[in-house]
């Protein structure tokens, strides 16, 4: 084995040009499968980082009959909450919202959307609450994301009249105004969403103390229900965008196994061409003492090695480019609000050790494989045949 | 030269398959070969010369009767025990010299040690006595593309001989060679079977071969016509 790998990097390297030029071909493959599985990976990161921070925290309580799939639902997936969760409110270690379905008409049209009151004082979400309470106006308050404000024509300032239905089924109607914007990777928490304090929407809806859902800051040692409430951890409530991340990669998956399957194209040409015009090279080695097994093994060891060699290659530019790309991330270069997930304008690719030994792996064992394939007529070459460059 | 028998052949016949029918090459061969010969095995284009070449040298296989090299009989041969036989006792010279072209001179003719596990400081040494043998010792770091033809064959020769094998077969060693190379190259190889005592067989029917040899085993149609001593040191 030593041997033939010894001569498989002479004959690689002897071959000068048409080596190096499988090996850049292949090290484009191991470049693109690892920087576009980084990015997936960075975006699995960024959108649970995101998640966490806008909107779910830890970790959250939700009413038993809350889902928030059913609009419908929401008339009855509300209820008082239990001390444990008052108190914790109160210390700002959890966040109730209140989401009570609603109609607003912002510039004479109609939108359905959900009111959520949440406390104007805390502090374990990044959405702007504080100017909730600190803006003076004489209209009902409200914030509403950047991606809302577009897609319902509102701006700072604009003023809209939203109508609902309170706890008795009576209907109700106020003027707001938009004290801020904000820009968040969540559409969750964005698309069809209007914020306002939640003592007001409490209020409003003849709801006092009253909450949908409870972010929590931590999940530690809290019980699975309490009162009304069901537990949900993280990893529950980002379950989704694991799924979705899953998804999207096996889109992406098919643009790395055409790129891989371009470079096998390279090598397998490369293969075949060499069987035909070395075939006196193979009967010498036969000649001088080799069997035509491992003439077969040369050969594949020889195109297993354009593995190694576009791997060196792949090193050389490949870590300055995802040194430069993870500094600089990936700017997405479509409206990134259809994804139905969080995703940032610009992502930043993380790669981890699995995911550089995983492809090596992947595209060292491939390239083994299909240089193999074509070795395999070796072992039915006549070696005298093979000797006098016979065609076989 | 002593008298051990180093080749015996016995009754050898080999067919091909050619389509739906098959062609003798060889038609009942019986002859032999001592060690530290310098013999040729003469005849036209077709008369089965290179065919009782690579069976002596196991690169084929006997259709009928016996061929035994250094006491093992070829026919029964597995192909990894002729792979040994080849890779320990033979060295091979081809009309088209053959050299691995990727490869430097010396590589080339280091590449027998390799296979036979020599370390890195007994082949170079190996290699060196070799290239001085055949007068190439400054061009060891050339490829083969960078020499003339008489130069490549005479690293073919030194790749043949650098193992000190017991017997080197020469097909047609002087096909593509004018005649200062070619005799350059056969008083190389005569100086060799003389100082080493390799037993070197050749196929040819080039009269520059024939002028050197020893021995001359004529065949015609896959028979010997005739089996001729010249000289007998």
């Amino acid at each position: 084995m030593r041997i033939a790998i010894q001569l498989a990097l002479r004959n690689l390297l002897g071959a000068g040009l048409r080596t190096w030029l499988n090996a850049i071909v292949l090290s484009f493959s191991f470049v693109a499968i690892i920087w576009m599985q980084g990015l997936m990976v960075g975006w699995d990161y960024q959108a649970k980082r995101d998640m966490q921070e806008w909107e779910i925290g830890k970790g959250q309580y939700w009413h038993a009959l809350y889902d928030p799939y059913d609009a419908l639902s929401l008339e009855n997936s509300h209820a008082v909450l239990p001390n444990q969760l008052q108190l914790m409110a109160d210390k700002h270690s959890a966040v109730p919202i209140l989401i009570t379905p609603a109609t607003m008409y912002p510039n004479g049209r109609m939108l359905h959307v959900h009111l959520r009151g949440i406390p104007s004082d805390q502090t374990l979400l990044n959405i702007p609450t504080q100017v909730l309470d600190t803006v003076l106006t004489d209209a009902l308050p409200i914030v509403i994301g950047s991606s809302m404000a577009r897609s319902a024509g509102l701006k700072k300032g604009s003023r809209t009249m939203i109508q609902w239905r309170d706890s008795k089924g009576t209907f109700d109607a106020v003027e707001a105004e938009v004290v801020d914007l904000f820009v968040s990777n969540v559409p969750s928490i964005d698309a069809g969403q209007v914020w306002m304090e939640l003592t007001k929407l409490q209020a409003l809806t003849g709801l006092p103390h009253h909450a949908t859902i409870v972010s929590l800051q931590d999940t530690e040692q809290l019980p699975n229900t309490l009162g009304d409430f069901v537990l949900k951890q993280q990893s529950d409530l980002t379950k989704e965008i694991d799924e979705m991340i899953q998804t999207k990669s096996a889109g992406q998956s098919v643009f790395y196994i055409v790129l891989l399957l371009l470079a096998m194209l390279a090598i397998f040409d490369t293969q075949i061409l060499s069987i035909f015009r070395r075939q006196k090279e193979i009967g010498t080695y036969i000649a001088l003492g080799y069997t035509r097994q491992q003439v077969v093994g040369l050969f594949t060891i020889e195109g297993a090695m354009y593995a190694v060699l576009a791997a060196f290659v792949a090193l050389l530019y490949g870590i300055p480019f995802f040194i430069w790309q993870s500094k600089v991330g990936f700017t997405i270069p479509m409206e990134t609000s259809d994804f139905g997930m969080a995703i940032a304008p610009v992502m930043y690719p993380v790669y981890s050790v699995g995911l550089i030994v995983s492809t090596t792996l992947i595209v060292f064992v491939t390239t083994t494989i299909v240089s193999y394939l074509p070795a395999r007529r070796i072992a039915k070459m006549n070696p005298t045949d093979a000797l006098r460059g016979k065609i076989q | 030269m002593n008298n051990d028998i180093i080749i015996n052949i016995q009754q050898l016949v080999k067919r091909f398959p050619i389509g739906k029918g098959e062609f003798t090459a060889l038609k009942g061969i019986t002859t032999s070969f001592r060690k530290g010969e310098f013999a040729g095995l003469i005849g036209p284009s077709g008369s089965g010369k290179t065919t009782l070449l690579n069976i002596i040298g196991s690169l084929d296989m006997p259709s009928e009767g016996e061929v035994t090299v250094l006491d093992v009989s070829v026919g029964s041969l597995t192909a990894k025990q002729a792979a040994l036989l080849r890779k320990e006792k033979l060295g091979f010279i081809f009309q088209s010299y053959n050299l691995l072209q990727v490869h430097t001179v010396f590589e080339n003719v280091e590449f027998p040690l390799l296979l036979l596990h020599y370390n890195a400081s007994e082949r170079k040494k190996m290699v060196m006595e070799a290239l001085d043998w055949v007068g190439l010792t400054d061009k060891a770091q050339s490829k083969p593309s960078q020499l003339s033809g008489g130069e490549c064959q005479r690293v073919a020769i030194a790749r043949a001989m650098v193992k000190k094998p017991v017997l080197v077969l020469a097909d047609e060693p002087t096909a593509n060679l004018d005649a200062t190379n070619s005799h350059t190259i056969l008083r190389t190889m005569e100086k060799l079977n003389k100082e080493l005592q390799t037993t070197f067989i050749f196929a040819t029917h080039d009269e520059k071969v024939i002028s050197y040899l020893h021995r001359k085993v004529f065949l015609d149609d896959g028979y010997i016509v005739k089996d001729e001593w010249v000289k007998n040191d």
